[in-house]
């Protein structure tokens, strides 16, 4: 899934090279944390959201088949 | 992707050569001058121009690749097909097994996909290319369900002479339901609020006088 939210990102922003994702387990769900560089925010969020949003819709879709749930998290 | 280098006597010149052996117009290459070029003196030591012009990829061929890429992570490999609509709208169309999660509840999935695929395909380049995605159909299934509803709810408002609102849905989805619906003589449609929450509302052209 990391790879997924990864690959997502790096296809949005200006600064590939600067894209960070990290994984942490919880108990009853994956927490992925995406970290871009700071020009890139507006790319990666959007207007009021709406490619954040997008990106977590794909990944849920994504997620749903090996019966996780995933939370994107954007620092 | 593809690359010349040219010779010339101007940077001009070498460029003119270069777009003339990739079959492409200036706007669709990206130009870069490894060499000025030098008059010289008298004809002496004069140095030609060169460049290197490379064939900037089709926000369609972006779009693709982004698609083939993300569809490699997700291990789904659907066969896809692209074509172009009349109206310089891009259309690709996805089929195969296991494509129920990337259509998502109400096309919710493939409406986000589509929406980041665009961005994508039209990140760098000049002029905005519109690009749909769809699933088996889907888009025309939809479609269908969505006029079959308008003429539901205007036959509601008749009933009831009460306004309704529909749920929040996309462009081109209350595109649908106001088009089927304009020609009705008794009943209107207009949008309120935010995307990605605006919704249609449908309601009667001529309130009842109390």
């Amino acid at each position: 899934m990391t790879e997924l939210v990864e690959y997502i990102a790096k296809a949005l922003v200006d600064h590939p090279e600067e894209v960070t994702v990290n994984r942490v387990e919880g108990e009853q769900s994956v927490i992925i944390e995406l970290k871009v560089h700071p020009d890139d925010m507006g790319k990666i969020i959007g207007k009021q959201g709406r490619i954040a949003k997008a990106i977590r819709t794909v990944v849920k879709a994504a997620a749903a088949k090996e019966g996780k749930r995933v939370i994107v998290e954007i620092l | 992707m593809k690359t010349v280098e040219k010779l010339g006597k101007t940077v001009e010149e070498a460029v003119e050569l270069a777009l003339k052996e990739l079959k492409a117009k200036r706007e669709e290459v990206e130009v870069e001058v490894l060499d000025e070029g030098s008059r010289g003196l008298f004809g002496l030591l004069s140095r030609m121009a060169k460049v290197r012009v490379t064939l900037k990829k089709k926000p369609e061929e972006k779009a693709l690749e982004f698609l083939r890429g993300l569809f490699n992570i997700l291990k789904i490999a659907p066969d896809i097909n692209m074509v172009y609509e009349e109206d310089g709208l891009c259309k690709i169309e996805m089929k195969g097994k296991d494509l129920g999660i990337i259509i998502g509840k109400r096309g919710a999935t493939l409406n986000a996909l589509q929406f980041l695929t665009s961005l994508v395909a039209n990140k760098e380049s000049g002029e905005y290319q519109r690009i749909v995605l769809d699933v088996e159909g889907y888009r025309k299934k939809r479609e269908k369900v969505l006029r079959e509803l308008a003429l539901k709810v205007a036959k509601k408002v008749k009933e009831t002479k009460k306004s309704i609102a529909l749920e929040p849905m996309p462009p081109s989805e209350r595109k649908i339901i106001h088009s089927t619906l304009q020609n009705d003589s008794r009943v209107k449609t207009h949008s309120e609020g935010e995307e990605p929450y605006r919704r249609v509302i449908v309601s009667l052209k001529y309130p009842p006088v109390r």
